[in-house]
């Protein structure tokens, strides 16, 4: 593998790993707040893409794709918890397992009473939609150097407002210890819904972002929520740098295992899971405690 | 009001002389139930009896298929002698391998871990060409159990099939039962129910969870072995965590301290499923809500499982599940 070769794959695995991050941010913050395990993240990220794909089509503009669908997902987020999930804090896992189960189910027919199960794609705005010509036979697309420093833009966004606001404060207090965060007056039934309405939009810009370099189809929830698991598993729950340390090291694995090791490299995030399991069983960054 | 011990008799009567009385197809269908029960109770004996919430029991269930699959000579039957017990000892080997490494965990921890590895199996099935990819593969002939070319029991026969199930049904709740009465069982029971005090009480909890995990995964395997030789033909999709949450509702349906409630919740499910695909379009979505309405219609159903995952510390229903650290600590 030649250098350029090497560059071009280090930056797919850069993206792919940044667009994990966003997805799977949005599931540990719900995770470490709410305390809830939502099945239905994947399910939001499929939304997210079709919705993208409906307002494109419609309007031929992805900024106001990208504005409309993350300002969707985030309004349905707050619908949703205040009708369902607010009922399932406290309860145990398997409820909150099977909740979210009849959730995916109920917005999987959703989506195809309203958009039908076709498969889309969607054109990157006009002004991105180049490509970078690197050699005479290997170009990349401007819109994934696009995707990566949006998802920079917006991570440094997360970590700004997670470490450095009075909200990330919150939040980071009712992630270490919820009764006394709450006897100190916060609100944590506001505090819930806002958390998981920008959770369920992180989940949705995900979709959006790469619905110009992936294609738009159904079963895309489904791999990334498990990816989104994985990412959780490898970083720690409730840990957004744990979040991002493990978004990259699946995105490094899957895209040099494609190059590297073919034949298994749909295994490989796996074995990197098992093999952080053994040495940290809480995750890289989670709290060291069985 | 008959007495307590008649009624599994009766209802054991009604199944067997069923046949006799419903169309083939509803022989069949009933039949298919069965083994979705056999599958729910083998999970019910990790979530249940256990306390470990397993999304990853389709993959064992699937595997099996799978064995049957590569097993079977091209267009003639294989021996169901052979390949049950190969089947079975398959999944239960997975089970064992990926519990050795999900039983690190805990709480939602051990409910993501087994669903990435149960998607792990999934996508071997899926990516890979070992059996048709993404297509599946068909069985073409039914398993049979010969001696010197004379067929003793071929399940190409629907009657035969269904018997053969029942049989099995039976068996699976003699041997849950008989384990969860077992010293086996108690110490599963207690590890559940405050992990803590059993391990002080010198448990080997982890084995024994272990143990536990990986027979309910072959249990589940001999299911999805008798599933695919009903339909001839195995997918991945027969791995998929989509059927591993459906077999948990079932569980929830049913109830989880008992031993046959999972069978009762299969039948309650595949019927409205049945029910629903005959009467909606968006039979789906309609699921998707009654699941919903009976998470949150049972939360004292549903809220005695407190206990059971994370063990009894204090006034545990009014706290919330969150922090790891506390869940691992119990």
């Amino acid at each position: 593998m030649d250098l350029v070769t090497f560059g071009v794959q280090l930056l797919n695995a850069v993206q792919y790993g940044m667009v994990l991050f966003l997805v799977a941010s949005g599931l540990t913050l719900v995770f470490g707040i709410l305390g809830v395990i939502n099945l239905a993240h994947g399910a939001f990220y499929m939304l997210g893409a079709y919705l993208a794909y409906w307002i494109a089509t419609y309007t031929g503009s992805f900024a106001l794709a990208m504005a409309g669908g993350v300002a969707i997902a985030f309004v349905v987020g707050l619908l949703l918890e205040t009708v369902f999930i607010r009922r399932l804090y406290g309860r145990d896992h398997l409820a909150q397992v099977l909740l979210s189960f009849g959730l995916i189910l109920s917005i999987d027919e959703a989506r195809e009473i309203l958009f039908g199960k076709d498969v889309h794609s969607v054109a990157p705005p006009a002004w991105l939609a180049g490509s970078f010509q690197l050699t005479d036979n290997l170009s990349y697309p401007v819109y994934r150097l696009a995707i990566c420093a949006f998802c920079l833009v917006v991570a440094a966004l997360i970590f700004l407002v997670v470490t450095r606001t009075r909200i990330g404060m919150i939040v980071r207090a009712g992630a270490e210890n919820r009764e006394m965060t709450r006897v100190l007056g916060i609100r944590f039934d506001v505090v819930n819904r806002y958390v998981f309405a920008v959770g369920i939009a992180l989940a949705a810009l995900g979709g959006i972002v790469v619905a110009p370099v992936s294609t738009v189809f159904p079963g895309m929830g489904d791999g990334m929520l498990i990816l989104s698991f994985v990412v959780v598993v490898l970083g720690g729950i409730g840990s957004v740098a744990g979040a991002a340390i493990g978004a990259l090291l699946i995105g490094l694995t899957d895209t040099f295992g494609k190059v590297f090791f073919p034949s298994v490299s749909s295994v490989l995030i796996y074995v990197l899971m098992a093999a952080v399991l053994l040495w940290r069983p809480n995750g890289i960054l989670g709290r060291r405690e069985v | 009001m008959m007495p307590r011990w008649l009624v599994p008799l009766v209802l054991l009567a009604i199944a067997a002389a069923l046949p006799f009385g419903v169309s083939t197809y509803y022989v069949q269908f009933i039949g298919k139930a069965f083994i979705m029960g056999m599958l729910a109770m083998a999970l019910n004996l990790a979530v249940g009896h256990g306390g470990m919430v397993s999304i990853c029991h389709a993959a064992f269930f699937g595997l099996a298929g799978y064995v049957l699959a590569l097993m079977s000579p091209g267009y003639d039957p294989a021996s169901l002698v052979l390949t049950l017990p190969v089947a079975a000892a398959a999944s239960g080997f997975v089970a064992l391998v990926i519990g050795a490494l999900a039983l690190r965990t805990r709480g939602a921890y051990f409910i993501m871990v087994t669903l990435a590895f149960g998607e792990m199996m999934f996508f071997l099935f899926h990516d890979t060409d070992i059996a048709g990819g993404s297509d599946g593969t068909y069985v073409n002939a039914k398993p049979e159990i010969a001696i010197a070319g004379h067929r003793l029991l071929d399940l190409a026969s629907p009657l035969a099939f269904y018997y053969v199930v029942l049989a099995l049904l039976i068996a699976t709740i003699v041997l849950l039962t008989v384990l969860l009465r077992s010293p086996f069982g108690h110490a599963l029971a207690a590890a559940r129910d405050n992990e803590r005090r059993a391990r002080s009480l010198g448990f080997p909890v982890y084995r024994i969870r272990l143990t536990a995990f990986a027979i309910s995964g072959a249990i589940a395997g001999v299911a999805g072995y008798f599933a695919t030789a009903q339909f001839g033909f195995v997918a991945p999709e027969m791995l998929g965590w989509h059927l591993s949450a459906t077999v948990l509702v079932m569980v929830l349906i049913g109830g989880l301290r008992s031993v046959t409630g999972p069978l009762v919740g299969a039948l309650v499910l595949i019927g409205l499923e049945e029910v629903l695909k005959a009467s909606t379009d968006y039979w789906k979505l309609a699921e998707g809500l009654i699941v919903i309405l009976i998470v949150l219609s049972m939360p004292n159903g549903v809220r005695q499982l407190w206990p059971l995952i994370f063990g009894a510390t204090g006034d545990a229903a009014t706290r919330p599940a969150r922090v790891p650290a506390e869940a691992n600590h119990v």
